[in-house]
């Protein structure tokens, strides 16, 4: 259990009533749903959500093929661009993707065809007796990828597909990447990141090892040696520090560890409760936290941010599901202090009122005070310095501390290629983690064809 | 309001909304609920001789749009199903009980003059105001000699329909099959029998869908099927010409025509009075949403009439019909082209693709700033095929403007690129 929350008492609704309450945020659409929905496509013709998807999925396609009642072959289009798409069509922020581009969205109508909700709808009810895709004869050629995450997961199977063997190295005890831990629990449920994952291993040809750390049991150096490439999708697994004094103290926490525990719990009603709870952050993580303790139990929720509504990195989507939650959104407050009992816990914080000059943000002078049993820290991932240690890793090219690669994922380093997070390119999404994976392999599988094609 | 009562082929009605000949006005029961509803008139379901006719059971299929809208209805169901004498008791009370509505019997007996002898005086005796001449049922009843089998044959038509006016003094409606190569022949026999008036068109001969796991067409009676009876919306356009064909041809001018085929709304039934129509047949819009439909119809009709100062139904009966010209009169040098309004553009790229693809290549796509494509008519290719405006799911975005070519009419047998070209 979470030791710096250990002190705090446990939800008052039973197990039973809280798994309930952390079922299915948005529905599956019915066979009706889907039918109407699905005909409400226009079809059109380059269009503006394929456009918008960082994946590729041509979705007139596949919609179309839901309104001809092809569910397969609708599963098969989402899939060949983009294996994920199962989760991707419950996490993906479509409300600034697909669904924003929608022509639908026009002035007349203002209401986009449900794309997630149908990509869901097709990969839920699409019946493949074997896995979809075929692997092309194998090429004896043998590939490491670094994390079992969205972008290696995908990058392992578009090589496999291609008839290169995979071994995917993962720290975690399970894979999946934030799909397993760090997605809010009402967003997959059922334990469908494992459903999912199992289904992509089921193209073969890839060995998944745990326990295997980059920068711990593992260098880049030996993998480059012993592969004949090699894929980093190593994610952003370090949290940010707010960098006041006694962060340390009892009661405060990242958010990302607590909801890393939220997915794994078995029996939620044995988490502990913060019944008056700090979020700090503006991101979809935050939102995440303070929507998920609010659920719990929690009477008194709010999400601190230091500057405006307009700022914030949460969708206008997300910030209506906390209002719906009764989490209360504070903006321009810096934390100041975290408050201390006479025991050493955390018994609130103290901010500081901010406003823009010039472009800047600055403090009024002003300060208030929240009372809160824990404080959880949602203000961004940095990378893991750890993971790039060892003399070969160390020579990466950089972007700030994200990895630096070229449009082809392809890093500084001949042979080494990355994707997702833990590089600077596209948004922090599953989604665009899911098309680097695609994108490596591809890059990956062009040059090794190369070689072999110059030998 | 514009006043809405008719007088078709002598007889009255207080609207030009009748039913047609169908389940709907089956009996007694239907008939007066659709009276109450406001009906101007019906044709009761066909009569015949006794033994009545026996019907299956699964009797329509449909074929759908998108989302579940019935386009068209395709049935199975023979003429009525009950005796003669109970058909004949409930008309004379149904006419007695409302005098002020149209009632005709549709009938269909075999094609032998005794038959009809035989059933004429017995409708006249039932107070109803005219008769409707079955001659287009295309399934089961062709099979005995009567139906379309009658209908298809002119001189048939001809012959039974003067029987008719011989032997009965009610008004007599012919109603037309569509199952044939040129409506003219029909309803040309149809004026030289003494019709006072045509009525079409009947169902025309469909499968609408097969089902794919049993490898059986719909509606499925055990493990057959059957061809049925086409109406609905989807006929619309086919009654629409038909009718057309009728009122322009200079062989039967001036004969009252009832139109019928996919009449749904009011808007329908205007379109069928605008090439001559005195008065409208519905059966399949009831059948889907119940006889409270004519309520609409009406107050949209009446509505239209006196925004645009029709007071009755004659001030525009036939307006369009002196429009409805052969191809060969059609303007040569009438030239428009495709105008797509910017602001209402959504920017779909289906009028691009559609031209692109199937057309004439006049429509340009651009990749814009943000991704988006912005669509353009190119005028010079533009042959104003109106395929762009038909695919465009925003009403109004793209016009088809007519262009000022500073050319005179001319038609194809003017036109000297015409070999074939009558000698001026």
């Amino acid at each position: 259990m979470i030791d710096a929350l250990n002190h705090l008492p446990r939800p008052r609704a039973g197990a039973d009533q809280l798994a309930e309450r952390f079922s299915d945020l948005a529905p599956p659409l019915t066979a009706r749903q889907a039918a109407v929905e699905s005909a409400r496509c226009l079809y059109c013709y380059d269009a503006p959500c394929v456009n918008a998807c960082p994946s590729d999925i041509d979705i007139p396609s596949f919609i179309h093929r839901i309104s001809d009642e092809n569910l397969q072959g609708a599963a098969e289009r989402i899939l060949s661009a983009n294996i994920l798409g199962g989760s991707c069509a419950r996490v993906c922020p479509t409300e600034i993707l697909c669904q924003q581009a929608c022509v639908r969205n026009n002035a007349q109508e203002c209401a986009p065809v449900l794309i997630g909700q149908l990509q869901r709808y097709a990969l839920d009810n699409a019946q493949f007796s074997e896995h979809p895709f075929k692997r092309s004869p194998a090429t004896g050629k043998r590939i490491a990828v670094v994390g079992a995450g969205p972008a290696g997961l995908s990058c392992a199977h578009r090589l496999a597909m291609h008839g290169h063997d995979v071994v995917v190295f993962e720290a975690s005890d399970k894979s999946g990447g934030l799909n397993e831990y760090g997605i809010a629990r009402y967003k997959l449920v059922d334990d469908y990141a494992q459903r999912e994952v199992e289904f992509l291993l089921g193209i073969g040809g890839i060995e998944v090892r745990h326990g295997q750390r980059l920068g711990g049991n593992l260098s880049l150096g030996e993998l480059r040696d012993q592969y004949d490439a090699v894929f980093l999708g190593l994610g952003l697994n370090a949290v940010r520090q707010l960098g006041l004094p006694d962060e340390e103290a009892p009661g405060v926490l990242a958010a990302t560890e607590y909801i890393r525990e939220l997915r794994q719990a078995d029996d939620l009603s044995q988490l502990p409760l913060a019944d008056r709870c700090l979020v700090i952050g503006a991101g979809n993580t935050a939102i995440d936290m303070a929507v998920q303790m609010s659920r719990l139990g929690a009477r008194d929720v709010n999400l601190v941010y230091r500057r405006g509504h307009a700022d914030m990195g949460a969708t206008g989507h997300e910030q209506d599901i906390a209002k719906a939650n009764q989490v209360r959104l504070h903006t321009w407050a810096r934390p100041d202090a975290v408050l201390l009992d006479d025991a050493g816990k955390v018994r609130g914080m103290r901010f500081a009122r901010t406003e823009l000059a010039d472009g800047r943000l600055r403090d009024t002078g002003e300060t208030f005070e929240l009372a809160a049993d824990a404080i959880f820290k949602a203000i961004g991932q940095r990378f893991d310095e750890a993971s790039l240690g060892d003399p070969v890793a160390a020579q990466l090219a950089r972007d700030g501390e994200r990895i630096r690669v070229d449009e082809t994922m392809q890093t500084s380093l001949p042979g080494v290629y990355a994707g997702g997070d833990c590089t600077a390119l596209g948004q922090d999404l599953t989604v665009q983690a899911v098309q680097h994976g695609k994108l490596a392999a591809e890059a990956i599988h062009a040059q090794l064809m190369l070689n072999v094609e110059a030998a | 309001m514009a006043d809405l009562s008719i007088v078709f082929a002598g007889i009255k009605a207080p609207n030009p909304f009748w039913l047609a000949s169908a389940p709907p006005t089956d009996k007694a029961y239907n008939v007066v609920r659709a009276f109450e509803a406001g009906w101007g008139g019906v044709v009761w379901k066909t009569l015949g001789e006794d033994p009545a006719a026996v019907n299956v059971s699964s009797r329509y299929s449909a074929h759908y749009g998108a989302n579940r809208m019935v386009q068209g209805i395709n049935n199975i169901e023979l003429i009525t199903d009950r005796s003669l004498d109970i058909n004949l008791r409930e008309i004379t009370q149904v006419k007695k009980d409302w005098p002020d509505r149209a009632l005709i019997v549709s009938l269909m007996v075999p094609c032998v003059e005794e038959s009809w002898k035989f059933i004429l005086p017995l409708v006249e005796a039932t107070g109803a105001d005219g008769i409707e001449l079955n001659f287009g049922c295309p399934h089961g009843m062709p099979e005995r000699g009567m139906g379309a089998a009658v209908g298809q044959v002119p001189e048939y038509v001809e012959m039974v329909t003067r029987w008719c006016k011989t032997y009965c003094a009610l008004p007599v409606i012919v109603k037309l099959t569509p199952n044939i190569t040129d409506i003219r022949q029909s309803a040309r026999a149809a004026h030289r029998g003494g019709a006072d008036a045509v009525s079409l068109i009947n169902t025309i001969n469909s499968i609408t869908s097969v089902d794919l796991d049993r490898m059986v067409a719909h509606p499925i009676v055990g493990d057959q099927s059957t061809h049925g009876g086409y109406c609905g919306s989807a006929v619309k356009p086919i009654a629409l010409n038909m009718v057309a064909e009728i009122a322009r041809d200079p062989d039967t001018r001036g004969l009252p025509i009832c139109g019928i085929g996919g009449i749904g709304n009011w808007r329908d039934a205007a379109e069928f009075m605008a090439l001559g129509s005195g008065a409208v047949q519905v059966c399949t819009a009831a059948m889907l949403h119940g006889f409270r439909i004519v309520e609409d119809m009406k107050d949209g009709l009446a509505r239209w009439m006196d925004q645009h100062g029709h007071a009755n139904i004659e001030a525009f009966r036939g307006q369009a019909v002196g429009h409805t010209t052969d191809w060969k009169y059609l303007d040569i040098n009438y030239k428009s082209v495709a105008h797509i309004d910017q602001e209402a553009c959504i920017g779909c790229g289906r009028c691009h693709i559609a031209c692109e693809d199937t057309s004439h290549q006049a429509i340009a796509s651009t990749l814009k700033a943000d991704g988006t494509h912005a669509y353009n008519v190119i005028e010079e290719e533009c042959v104003g095929c109106n395929l762009c405006q038909i695919t465009c799911p925003v009403e109004n975005c793209i016009e088809m403007e007519a262009q000022d070519t500073g050319k005179p009419y001319l038609n194809w047998t003017q036109d000297p690129r015409n070999p074939y070209r009558e000698a001026s």
